[in-house]
């Protein structure tokens, strides 16, 4: 009898969690490049947070600022202290869902498109993105990968006159996530 | 009977559950939102260490050391300027058409070891130095302050008339310790307390070895604009020498820190500011000055290798 009930509420519980899959990652990647004719610069960032929830699509990013680092040590430097200004914002983060989830089959392997929108906050700022990406299903883990362009006067990120031509208007960001089941 | 019933209120509790868990996700993606947070937050690994940086804009402060050290791989070309003093007047252009200037290479070897030479015009001194980080200051204020040493030594070289006056005889060592304290992105403090040890001085009376202490910091105008003052009292002296005070303006552009001071000190190195100086700013012996700082990324860090980066 007892026996009976413990069986049933395990598989109860397995049910239920295989419903609502939720997948996470610490170790995500986000990838700056900005490209002018003086003066190309790439930075990356690998301590990027991340979750979606399999079945609404609802996911959020974290990108700690900090970790973004660049070739020149200087670059960092000036990146945190005068344009990102870093202690006072530490984090961007991206909030939003992935609007087709739905047709992404989490049980079987494949490469899905898919849309995002949400809002993406940093340097103090929210704007609303709508982006394009794909999700890639292999066994128990995801790949959310996107790429997009943001425009540094959209957050509020002033350039000085001097660097003006030094940092290209268009900033091209990418994300890779290597999500687990969680 | 009694298995049947139990197992069957068992199901429809369970079944009550879970319905009620699926209305409340459906209704409020709020609360799924924050589902979803405190999931991040959850077991998320315990912040490393985040060093305090940008404590000071560049490795000197105006004249002395600052806790900064030059990053590793990274190249430093520093070009110190110190025109005459003011009190010259107009006929030379209040100390302009003079100037002495030091140029030095510094280079970073590890993320706290920090080398660097140089040649001053002034007694044409050569010098090296070595900066090496014992404690960083941290975001969280774990560890409070930072800590580094430095080690200097130098020597002048400019033709003296005196016999046995060789060289090795004017050669001085300094050792100093930088205890920083970054209390906010824009004041950062420092005291210096600093041992420096002259082979030879001119007279039996005066100090081989002296000891002085130097307060230093920095306050933040603008991102871009700091003001920055720098201060060393000797507790013993040589003669007729005076204690130096340094007042600054940090500039920064892309590349390039520019330093503008006023100080009472004509040499650049150490053992010339801190232990030689002779300039009174009450008789208006100011000197203006600048230095410049031009950084080079001479080793990629990791991860760079195919990086769409170009610095040339």
């Amino acid at each position: 009898m007892k026996k009976l009930i413990i069986i049933f509420a395990i598989l109860y519980g397995t049910a239920n969690a295989s419903f609502a899959q939720k997948y996470l990652t610490r170790t995500g990647k986000v990838t700056m490049f900005s490209s002018t004719k003086l003066e190309n610069f790439e930075s990356f960032n690998n301590e990027t947070s991340a979750v979606l929830d399999s079945k609404t699509g609802d996911a959020i990013v974290l990108v700690p600022i900090k970790s973004f680092k660049f070739e020149s040590a200087l670059m960092e430097e000036h990146f945190n202290e005068n344009y990102l200004e870093s202690d006072q914002y530490p984090k961007a983060d991206f909030k939003g869902k992935i609007t087709n989830i739905s047709e992404v089959n989490f049980a079987k392997d494949g490469v899905y498109n898919v849309k995002a929108s949400g809002k993406l906050t940093m340097h103090g700022v929210s704007n609303d993105i709508n982006i394009l990406g794909t999700v890639t299903v292999k066994g128990s883990a995801i790949t959310a990968v996107s790429k997009f362009t943001i425009n540094p006067n959209d957050y509020k990120i002033k350039i000085p006159k001097l660097m003006a031509g030094k940092v290209a208007d268009q900033i091209e960001i990418t994300v890779n996530c290597i999500m687990n089941q969680k | 009977m009694r298995l049947k019933s139990l197992l069957l209120s068992c199901l429809l509790f369970l079944g009550i559950t879970h319905a009620n868990a699926q209305s409340k996700k459906d209704t409020a993606s709020i609360s799924e939102e924050n589902d979803l947070m405190s999931m991040l937050n959850a077991d998320a690994p315990t912040t490393q260490n985040n060093f305090s940086t940008a404590t000071f804009k560049t490795t000197r402060i105006g004249n002395s050391q600052s806790i900064e050290n030059v990053a590793k791989g990274v190249l430093d070309f520093r070009i110190s300027h110190r025109f005459g003093t003011l009190n010259q007047g107009a006929i030379d252009l209040f100390g302009l058409d003079m100037a002495s200037m030091r140029f030095g290479l510094d280079y970073g070897i590890s993320k706290r070891l920090m080398v660097g030479i140089g040649r001053s015009s002034y007694l044409k001194e050569y010098d090296g130095f070595i900066k090496f980080k014992l404690l960083r200051q941290t975001d969280d204020n774990k560890m409070p302050i930072s800590i580094s040493y430095c080690g200097d030594i130098s020597a002048q070289t400019n033709k003296v008339t005196l016999p046995d006056y060789e060289v090795g005889n004017r050669i001085a060592y300094m050792n100093q310790l930088l205890i920083a304290k970054k209390f906010s992105p824009k004041v950062s403090f420092q005291i210096m307390p600093t041992h420096i040890h002259y082979n030879v001085v001119n007279t039996k009376k005066e100090p081989n070895d002296i000891i002085a202490v130097g307060v230093g910091g920095r306050v933040k105008i603008t991102n871009r604009v700091s003001l920055t003052g720098e201060y060393f009292y000797q507790l013993n002296q040589l003669d007729n020498t005076t204690n130096s005070l340094t007042i600054g303006i940090d500039i920064e552009t892309g590349g390039h820190v520019f330093q503008l001071i006023f100080t009472n000190s004509t040499g650049i190195t150490e053992r010339n500011v801190i232990g030689e100086t002779t300039g009174k700013w009450s008789a208006g012996d100011i000197h203006f000055g600048f230095n410049i700082s031009r950084v080079f990324t001479v080793v990629k860090p990791k991860g760079f290798e195919n990086s769409r980066t170009k610095i040339w």
